[in-house]
């Protein structure tokens, strides 16, 4: 049997900027931040007072009675995976056992937990959801939406924090690399905007503080970033066999090329200053690839805007791609979405893959002052163009646990 | 506190509505709740712990397994608060 190869053939998105694909690119080209105040009262009570939340609430896209059975992050899983699986044309046709599911979270349904808590405590345990399991069970959406599709191949979860959404896309390319599946619905979601895990992340120093201007607040590379800024939604990309999207006519975006996959076995959130294991995960995906660091023209980059991991990348992406780092125009969207934890490899994947068809790297906004330390080639303000002819490009991810994510992709 | 038949039925068509998105019209006495209304069992148990706080009364878990068609919860509701 030849090499199985796997492409890219559907897309969809729930982000800050934009309730589809269209309107998200069309915001990050345009440098659109997403991020705002909190309207919430609970604000006060902590450090930081603002995120990104989606730009379209889930209730304005879907029903009030399937809603209230589903998680914030299950509902984003399915509103993307509506728009990937139409993208893709529909195939309804596919037989289910060759269908697969792979969506992942970094923190599952944290928002119903914490509200079934407080009804527990006021009400008692008889007023207890009988939904509350699956709707805060972390693999829940890849389940919703497996159980939508009545995908039977394999319905599966990845989590390794930041890094999930990337893990679950590197999982589906292995799927059907093995041949368990020519179909996988594959990418992850994030919706964790509640006090609790706010004033969590802000006791890490993680956040961002700057309540005085929240636009600003995600600022990757800038000399005065001082935390990500959390946000919410989804990304999720229609993974498919190339001969399998070709037989049945599909528009075919791209190529996923291979992947690489380490962990830095340093510490349990800090990134290893010396960025040995970025490096590595960037030359297994290379190798795996069966690319160069010549073929390279694209990164987007896992840059969240916190002052030590950002260098810590910056200088791992340099030293894995030394002098052809210089012709890799490296786009830190978080600057624009947000943080979307276990959605956010998700999401730059769908725009890693609209990047090579448009051709168009999107920007990096809020650089006032680059930090001198950081020695790639960042994309800033507007988008850049990205030559013709055969390119690949890099998405990168990381999650506090040490896990790093690298998928290459490639124009067909 | 006496119910009648009539605001009991009222009561539960409206729970079964919120829970399970099922038109108040579409909901009569003789129906189903798991074949007709296709209440599941997790949004079963929402509708009687709604029916519980609303017309004040306990259906215990063993009881609920009986309650087939909407009749017979407002049978058992309209007894037990009698």
């Amino acid at each position: 049997m030849s090499q199985r190869r796997v492409v890219v053939t559907g897309l969809g998105v729930t982000t800050p900027i934009g309730g589809d694909v269209a309107t998200t690119w069309k915001a990050l080209l345009a440098g659109q931040s997403g991020v705002r105040l909190l309207t919430e009262d609970w604000r006060e009570l902590l450090p930081v007072h603002f995120a990104a939340r989606v730009a379209v609430e889930p209730a304005d896209q879907m029903e009030r009675v399937e809603m209230r059975r589903l998680d914030r992050s299950e509902q984003f899983a399915l509103i993307a995976s509506r728009e990937a699986w139409k993208d893709a044309g529909s195939p309804d046709d596919i037989d289910k056992e060759r269908l697969g599911v792979v969506i992942a979270s970094g923190i599952g349904g944290v928002i119903t937990l914490l509200d079934q808590f407080d009804i527990l405590k006021e009400k008692g345990a008889r007023s207890v959801s009988p939904h509350t399991v699956p709707m805060l069970m972390p693999n829940g959406p890849a389940a919703n939406v497996g159980l939508e599709l009545q995908a039977k191949a394999g319905v599966h979860t990845p989590v390794s924090a930041c890094a999930s959404g990337a893990e679950a896309i590197g999982y589906a390319y292995e799927m059907i690399k093995s041949n368990r599946a020519d179909i996988i619905v594959a990418g992850g979601v994030e919706a964790a905007i509640h006090q609790l895990p706010m004033a969590a992340f802000a006791q890490m120093k993680a956040l961002s503080t700057r309540n005085e201007n929240p636009a600003a607040a995600s600022r990757p590379y800038d000399i005065d970033r001082d935390g990500f800024v959390l946000g919410e939604g989804g990304g999720v990309l229609i993974l498919e066999e190339y001969e399998c999207a070709k037989a049945r006519g599909a528009k075919i975006y791209c190529e996923i090329a291979g992947q690489g996959l380490t962990s830095d076995g340093y510490h349990i959130a800090a990134p290893d200053p010396d960025g040995g294991g970025v490096q590595r995960a960037i030359k297994f995906a290379l190798a795996n690839s069966g690319l160069s660091t010549k073929d390279v023209v694209h990164l987007n980059a896992h840059a969240t805007s916190t002052p030590a991991g950002d260098v810590a990348e910056a200088n791992a992406l340099r030293k894995a791609l030394g002098a052809d780092a210089d012709h890799v125009a490296v786009s830190a969207t978080k600057s624009m979405t947000g943080h979307l934890l276990g959605g956010a490899g998700a999401i730059e994947s769908v725009f890693i893959v609209k990047a090579l068809q448009e051709r168009l790297a999107p920007p990096t906004i809020n650089i006032e002052n680059l930090d001198p330390a950081v020695t790639v080639d960042v994309v800033r303000g507007t988008p850049r163009a990205l030559p013709a002819g055969d390119i690949a490009a890099l998405n990168d991810s990381f999650g506090f646990g040490g896990h790093n994510v690298v998928l290459a992709f490639k124009s067909l | 506190m006496a119910l009648s038949q009539a605001d009991v039925l009222a009561g539960i068509k409206e729970i079964v509505e919120e829970v399970a998105g099922i038109p108040a019209a579409s909901i009569e006495l003789n129906k189903s709740f798991t074949d007709d209304l296709e209440v599941d069992s997790l949004s079963m148990v929402e509708v009687v712990v709604a029916c519980e706080e609303r017309f004040g009364v306990k259906i215990p878990d063993e009881k609920v397994t009986e309650l087939a068609t909407v009749g017979d919860a407002v049978n058992f509701i309209v007894n037990a608060a009698a």
